[in-house]
C-alpha cells in the first residue's frame, strides 16, 4: 500500500493534466457537435467517397450526423490516442525511472520485496488509467446531456470499456519493457503506442494486413464498429489481454532477477 | 558468537567484468568495521549484494545469520543502509521522504527522526531538490538509522559532509556503536578507519588482501625511514614510496633491518628516524606489493 500511494504521489501531476486536457478536447468535441450536425450529412457523403482513407479510419462504417458515429471517430480518436500514450508513458517509466533517478538503490534498500513493489506500482498503474478513464466518462457524459442529445449509453459505455481495456493492454506491455531498461525511454513506449495506431490502419486498408487486427489492440477498440455492432469481438480482446499478461509476468520475472545499479 | 555479516567465496562477475572474487569476510556482531579500498576495488559491488541490489554469481552471504538471497527481508528491517550517492525523489519534501522510509519499515520512528534531524542540523522540511549535496547526505542518514538498526552499512559515508557535520555523524554512530549495533563502513579515508575501527580489511582488484585489527594491518615489518644526510637507498629490496627532498630521504623500508643499518654506516647521516608507518603507507605498501607482484 505504501508503494502504492508513493507512486499515485509521483504521477499525480501528470494524471491531473493529461485527464484535464482529454476531458477538455472531449468536451469541445461533443459541444461542437450541435452545430455540426446539419452539416455532417454532406461530410459523410465526402468521406464515403474517399476510399481507403475513409476505410482506415473506420469512417466509411458510420455517419457523422448521428452522435455515436461522430463519438466514436472523434472522441475515440482522442481517447483511443492520447489516451495510449499515456498509458504507454506511464507504463514504460514505472519501473525505469527508479534507475534511471537512481531512485532504485532507495527503495530496495528497505525491507520490501521486489513482487511487492512490482506489485504496487503496477496497481499504481492501473488505478491512474482507471481514473483517467472514468474522469473523461463523466465529462463527456455531463457534455452529451448539457447539449441536449440523448445519451447513447450503451455504445458510450462499450467504447469507454474498449478503450480501457486497449490503454491497459498497453501499460501492461510497456511496464514488462520497462524491467529490460536501465534509463527512461520514453521513446519506446510512445513508439510503440503509435506503431500500435497505424498496425490498425494498415489492417484497415489492407485485407492481406488483417491479422494486424489480432496484434494492435486498436483492433478490437475500432469505435466505427463497436457501435456499429453494438458488442465487442471477444477473440481480439482475450488476445490483447494476454498480451498484457505476457507482458507484466516477463517484468516480474526480469526485475526479480535483475542487478540493479 | 555470530558474525554480523559473513561472506564465503562471494564472487561476483558483471558479464566478463571482474566485480568481486572469492571474498571471504567476517564481521563480528558490535564490531566497527572498516572495508578499505581505492575506487574500483569492489567495495561497494560487496555492499550491493549484501543490500541485495545486485545478485550474487557464486559463493554465499549472511547477515546475522541470514541468508541474503533467502531472507532479504528479514535482513533488511534491521539493517541501514547509507549509499555513497544520496539520491532521492526530487520533488518530495525530506520528511516525506523520512516518513515514507519508515513506513516501508512498517514502524513508527518519528522520536528518533527529529532527535537525528536536530543533532544534523537537517530542515526536513525543504524540498529535497534544494538540498545541497551534504544536506541529502544528513537526509541520507536519518532514513540509515531511524529505525534503530542492529548492523549499519556505510558506502562513503562521510563524502559531502562538513568537518563539523562528519564528527557529529561520527558520534551518533560511535554511540549507536557502544549501544551494540554493528557498524560496516567502506571508505578510502584511512584516517576515518584508523580513527574509528576496529578491524578492517583492504580490498585490491575485487580480493582481500589483508584483514584483521586495525593495529595488527599496521603492525607490519615495513617501516618508515626517514634520513637527513647523503644517502641512497637504491639497491636495497623492498624500498617502496621514496621521498627526496633536498637532504632529506624517506621511504617505507621492508627489507632486513640489519641490511639497511650496514648500509647506512657507510654514508655520513646527521638525522635518522624509524617509526611504524600509519594506515595509509600500509595501504600503499599493500597496494605497490600487489602492483610488483604483477
Amino acid at each position: 500500500m505504501t508503494i502504492f500511494r508513493h507512486e499515485l504521489r509521483q504521477g499525480r501531476l501528470s494524471l491531473i493534466i493529461w485527464t484535464v486536457s482529454i476531458a477538455f478536447l472531449f468536451a469541445v468535441c461533443i459541444f461542437l457537435f450541435p452545430e455540426m450536425k446539419g452539416e455532417m450529412d454532406q461530410v459523410s457523403d465526402v468521406f464515403s467517397t474517399m476510399g481507403n482513407f475513409s476505410a482506415a479510419f473506420g469512417m466509411d462504417q458510420v455517419s457523422f450526423g448521428t452522435l455515436t458515429g461522430f463519438y466514436a471517430v472523434e472522441c475515440g480518436n482522442i481517447l483511443g490516442l492520447g489516451g495510449a500514450l499515456y498509458a504507454a508513458m506511464c507504463g514504460i517509466s514505472m519501473l525505469s525511472k527508479e534507475e534511471k533517478g537512481h531512485t532504485a538503490e532507495f527503495l530496495l534498500s528497505h525491507p520490501v520485496s521486489r513482487t511487492r513493489i512490482l506489485s504496487g506500482k503496477l496497481a499504481a498503474l492501473y488505478f491512474q488509467i482507471l481514473v483517467l478513464n472514468a474522469a473523461v466518462l463523466i465529462i463527456s457524459i455531463v457534455s452529451i446531456y448539457a447539449v441536449g442529445e440523448d445519451i447513447p449509453w450503451k455504445e458510450i459505455l462499450l467504447l469507454h470499456l474498449a478503450y480501457s481495456l486497449l490503454q491497459i493492454e498497453i501499460a501492461s506491455i510497456c511496464f514488462g519493457i520497462s524491467a529490460f531498461l536501465r534509463k527512461g525511454s520514453l521513446g519506446v513506449g510512445l513508439g510503440l503506442a503509435i506503431i500500435l495506431y497505424f498496425f490498425n490502419i494498415i489492417a484497415n486498408i489492407s485485407d492481406s494486413a488483417e491479422f494486424l487486427k489480432y496484434i494492435s489492440p486498436y483492433g478490437y477498440a475500432e469505435g466505427t464498429e463497436i457501435v456499429t455492432n453494438i458488442s465487442l469481438d471477444g477473440m481480439p480482446v482475450l488476445l490483447g489481454m494476454l498480451y498484457g499478461v505476457i507482458g507484466v509476468c516477463a517484468g516480474y520475472i526480469k526485475y526479480n532477477r535483475k542487478d540493479v545499479m | 558468537m555470530m558474525n554480523a555479516i559473513q561472506t564465503d567465496g562471494l564472487t561476483k562477475f558483471y558479464g566478463r567484468s571482474r566485480g568481486i572474487i572469492e571474498l571471504d569476510l567476517e564481521v563480528h556482531e558490535g564490531e566497527f568495521y572498516g572495508f578499505i579500498g581505492p575506487n574500483g576495488a569492489g567495495k561497494s559491488t560487496t555492499i550491493r549484494i549484501l543490500m541485495g541490489l545486485i545478485h550474487k554469481t557464486r559463493g554465499s552471504a549472511r547477515i546475522l545469520g541470514k541468508d541474503i538471497s533467502k531472507e532479504k527481508e528479514q535482513i533488511l528491517s534491521v539493517t541501514g543502509y547509507l549509499p555513497s550517492e544520496a539520491v532521492f525523489y526530487p520533488d518530495m519534501r525530506g520528511r516525506d521522504l523520512i516518513r515514507l522510509s519508515a513506513d516501508l519499515r512498517r514502524k513508527d520512528c518519528r522520536k528518533t527522526s527529529s532527535d537525528l534531524c536536530e543533532r544534523l542540523q537537517l530542515d526536513p522540511s525543504r524540498r529535497i531538490s534544494e538540498l545541497s549535496f551534504g544536506n541529502r547526505k544528513k537526509l541520507a542518514v536519518v532514513c540509515a538509522l531511524q529505525h534503530d538498526p542492529q548492523i549499519c552499512i556505510l558506502d562513503e559515508p562521510t563524502g559531502g559532509l562538513d568537518p563539523l557535520m562528519q564528527r557529529e555523524f561520527f558520534e551518533i554512530l560511535k554511540e549507536r556503536n557502544k549501544k551494540g549495533m554493528t557498524v560496516f563502513l567502506s571508505s578510502h579515508i584511512l584516517s576515518e578507519v584508523q580513527r574509528f575501527c576496529s578491524r578492517a580489511a583492504i580490498i585490491r582488484e575485487g580480493r582481500i588482501i589483508a584483514s584483521g585489527s586495525v593495529e595488527e594491518l599496521t603492525r607490519t615489518n615495513a617501516k618508515r625511514v626517514t634520513v637527513r644526510g647523503t644517502f641512497d637507498p637504491s639497491g636495497l629490496p623492498d624500498v617502496r614510496d621514496l621521498q627526496i627532498s633536498g637532504d632529506m630521504v624517506s621511504f617505507l623500508y621492508g627489507g632486513d633491518i640489519n641490511l639497511l643499518l650496514s648500509r647506512l654506516s657507510r654514508h655520513q647521516i646527521m638525522d635518522l628516524s624509524l617509526s611504524e608507518p600509519d594506515l595509509e603507507e600500509i595501504f600503499l605498501h599493500y597496494y605497490t606489493e600487489g602492483d610488483e607482484k604483477e
